[in-house]
């Protein structure tokens, strides 16, 4: 969003813009400014998620761009009665309920939303940028860190583009392995979806409760990969390393808790009627508005529409699992939340049968130009070094194409677009986020409704910063 | 009829218990020692101590010091830090308040939402040129004494990223504490918080004032009436440390 090489930024100036102002005081000297640099501000009816001219061709650098952005086009667009008086807060980029960094500005009519306007790009890291620096396997661990609770989403997408241009055959052991992973990430997101929203609308100590088994999780992620978050566990072709020994058993413990601590949280909230007046009936979306906004994961499913990648386009094995896709009937908060427990079961569920039918074999492809050589193989064989030697310092190269792969991340739709020109370095890689996607239906939901339902219905959304600024 | 409890961790004897053995009391190793304690407060509280009894009563059970370092043992044992996330470090600085690491153990679980309230930043996460003029913001809206943890690789030195995006945190604000790792584990913040502590408590001039040489840009509300030389005060505390370095007297007392 604000990708501006040429600009340098002003940051070491005290007079910060935004935080808290009140835009619509400030519209007139922004006007002004407008006038100024000859910039034009943004047409009424804008995309939501703001795209911002590029800074290169204000005089006064990064501070006088960001104070050149005007909204008030848009704001004069909210449909409303003539006597009500409109107020423009600004909620955000540190707000404790918003889920990170991200900036909404919101109109109210009193209490009732009028208008949303998400603003994104404060967590801009030019990650898909970067990727095109490094050779593809060492793009995975930057890859990994967009959307930073479903690392090996991230990983998978991205691994699975490459292969899908190398044409390489990934086996049967690996995409099991990859399958758990998965799927234990996906209940790892969910719970921390569940304790930050718990945590949102006031119910405290659901939050110790999931990351309680969030931390037995990330156990068994550093028993597999040595790290907690950011494993850089898939590697192209398959995964980095065998499971060790002993992590089936702690895996088999856990799928056998799983469900016990579902029933306790079922147990705390699913009756529990500030809960239930908190979410049920609020941020209602239709599920037309929503397909037509390209939303996709829970938020589609709580709407009542059975979409899952996982079914429709079977990737790594999952055609080989029995499970079932939760969906709503009304798409509220509620339905959100109970789709998203019931997703957590599930995943135990294909957890348990990936662990039973765990097939032997290697777990990365045999290919020499694509995956490194054991290496016990370094010290017999002259072509394992000519071929570790190779892939360290250069890297794979890829035949020149296009692929795009997409998966089913915790959050919806999580593609990846990796266009090759026949390097070893990838030519461009980009992310289709579903938080992204997903974060433009939030006017949608929100509109007409309280204040204090916006930050349920956010919460609900799920949105991840670091996966939509990427 | 008299009830001791042996073994409970918070058996409190009565107020002013001498302390031949401070633990001993609280951990009930000896029992004869703990009654004779007790006896021993009884009777002053009847006015029965006197002559060299009370004396030596008084000068086991009392503990002088000076305000300065009373108000820096409470500061360090209430770090109150702020609920901002930025990226991925968040997640983990979540799971600092979450069961296993636990980090009211050390007085900091009271997340603030609004940093006026704060003492602590913790910048969890990569910090963007479009996110550093507001965390800069934040920083200055917190009041003093004000502290600041750069948590992972990005906050400290832009991390695996080193792009034209991000920033670290030096650049554009003080920072007391480096914590490395990608994300750190929560072990690894719940030490630099404890850093950040015996930083706060032994020795003030070891935080980021002395290391930027920025003496003299503290902000003080504003009283009505004479306004201490701040100035002046941090060079005279900035040179009783260096005088009581180089004479290499440890043990408190000062110059």
């Amino acid at each position: 969003m604000t990708d501006e090489p040429t600009a340098r930024p002003a940051h070491r100036e005290h007079d910060a813009p935004a935080a808290g102002t009140d835009v619509r005081e400030r519209g007139a000297d922004i006007a002004d400014r407008d006038d100024r640099i000859g910039g034009p501000s943004a047409p009424a009816g804008a995309a939501t998620a703001t795209a911002e001219a590029p800074a290169s061709v204000v005089p006064g650098g990064y501070r006088a761009h960001e104070a050149s952005i005007d909204f008030s086009s848009q704001l004069g667009t909210v449909a409303t009665q003539d006597e009500a008086e409109l107020l423009t807060i600004n909620m955000g980029p540190h707000h404790p309920a918003t889920h990170g960094v991200l900036r909404l500005l919101t109109t109210l009519e009193g209490e009732v939303v009028r208008d949303v306007k998400p603003i994104v790009g404060y967590l801009h890291t030019g990650i898909e940028k970067t990727c095109e620096d490094k050779a593809y396997w060492k793009a995975i661990p930057l890859v990994e860190r967009m959307d930073y609770l479903a690392y090996y989403f991230n990983a998978m997408a991205y691994c699975g583009a490459v292969e899908d241009l190398l044409e390489c055959e990934v086996p049967k052991r690996a995409q099991y392995l990859r399958v758990i992973h998965l799927e234990l990430n996906r209940i790892m997101s969910h719970l921390v979806w569940l304790g930050t929203t718990a945590l949102d609308i006031g119910a405290m100590s659901i939050l110790w409760y999931s990351f309680r088994e969030r931390e037995t999780i990330l156990d068994l992620f550093e028993y597999s990969s040595g790290q907690r978050m950011h494993t850089r566990y898939f590697q192209i072709g398959g995964v980095a390393e065998d499971i060790p020994g002993g992590w089936e058993q702690s895996l088999r413990r856990f799928v056998r808790e799983m469900p016990k601590r579902l029933d306790q949280y079922s147990a705390m909230l699913t009756r529990n009627e500030i809960f239930l007046s908190r979410m049920k009936h609020t941020g209602v979306a239709p599920a037309a508005t929503l397909q037509a906004k390209g939303v996709t994961g829970p938020l589609l499913r709580a709407a009542g529409v059975p979409w899952d990648l996982r079914k429709a386009m079977p990737y790594s094995s999952y055609d080989d699992f029995d499970f079932q896709v939760p969906v709503g009937t009304e798409g509220d908060n509620y339905d959100r939340y109970l789709v998203r427990m019931a997703e957590m079961r599930e995943s135990v569920r294909i957890i348990e049968q990936a662990i039973d039918g765990l097939p032997e074999g290697p777990w990365i492809t045999t290919d020499r130009k694509v995956a490194l050589p054991p290496r016990h193989e370094l010290a017999t064989s002259m072509e394992a070094l000519i071929h570790h030697f190779k892939l360290v310092t250069e890297g794979m190269r890829v035949p020149a194409g296009e692929a795009y792969h997409a998966i089913e991340g915790p959050r919806g739709e999580l593609g990846c677009f990796v266009r090759s020109d026949g390097s070893s370095k990838p030519a461009r890689v980009h992310m289709r986020d579903s938080s992204f996607i997903n974060l433009q239906a939030l006017e949608d939901m929100c509109r007409g409704g309280y204040i204090a339902d916006m930050i349920a219905t956010l919460a609900c959304l799920d949105p991840l910063l670091g996966g939509i600024d990427r | 009829m008299e009830v001791i409890r042996h073994g409970a961790g918070s058996t409190a004897p009565t107020t002013n218990a001498p302390a031949d053995d401070p633990f001993g009391a609280l951990t009930g190793s000896d029992p004869d020692a703990f009654r004779v304690r007790q006896q021993r407060a009884r009777d002053l509280l009847r006015g029965e101590l006197e002559g060299d009894d009370l004396e030596a009563y008084v000068r086991e059970s009392i503990v002088t010091t000076t305000l300065d370092k009373a108000v820096k043992w409470a500061q360090g044992n209430s770090i109150f830090p702020l609920t901002f996330g930025l990226a991925c470090c968040s997640i983990e600085m979540i799971s600092l308040v979450g069961a296993r690491m636990d980090i009211s153990r050390f007085g900091s679980e009271a997340m603030r939402g609004t940093p006026r309230q704060a003492d602590l930043i913790i910048l969890a996460g990569r910090v963007s040129m479009k996110m550093a003029p507001i965390v800069r913001r934040v920083y200055d809206q917190m009041l003093e004494p004000k502290y600041a943890i750069a948590m992972g690789a990005c906050s400290s030195s832009m991390g695996v990223f080193n792009n034209y995006s991000v920033v670290p945190a030096d650049k554009f604000m003080p920072v007391d504490v480096h914590v490395p790792g990608c994300p750190p584990r929560p072990e690894a913040v719940v030490y630099g918080i404890l850093k950040l502590r015996r930083m706060i408590q032994d020795d003030p001039t070891m935080a980021w004032r002395d290391r930027y040489r920025a003496h003299g840009t503290e902000e003080w509300a504003r009283s009505t009436g004479e306004e201490p030389d701040i100035v002046a005060l941090s060079r005279e505390l900035a040179a009783t440390t260096a005088a009581r370095n180089a004479g290499d007297d440890r043990d408190g007392t000062g110059a």
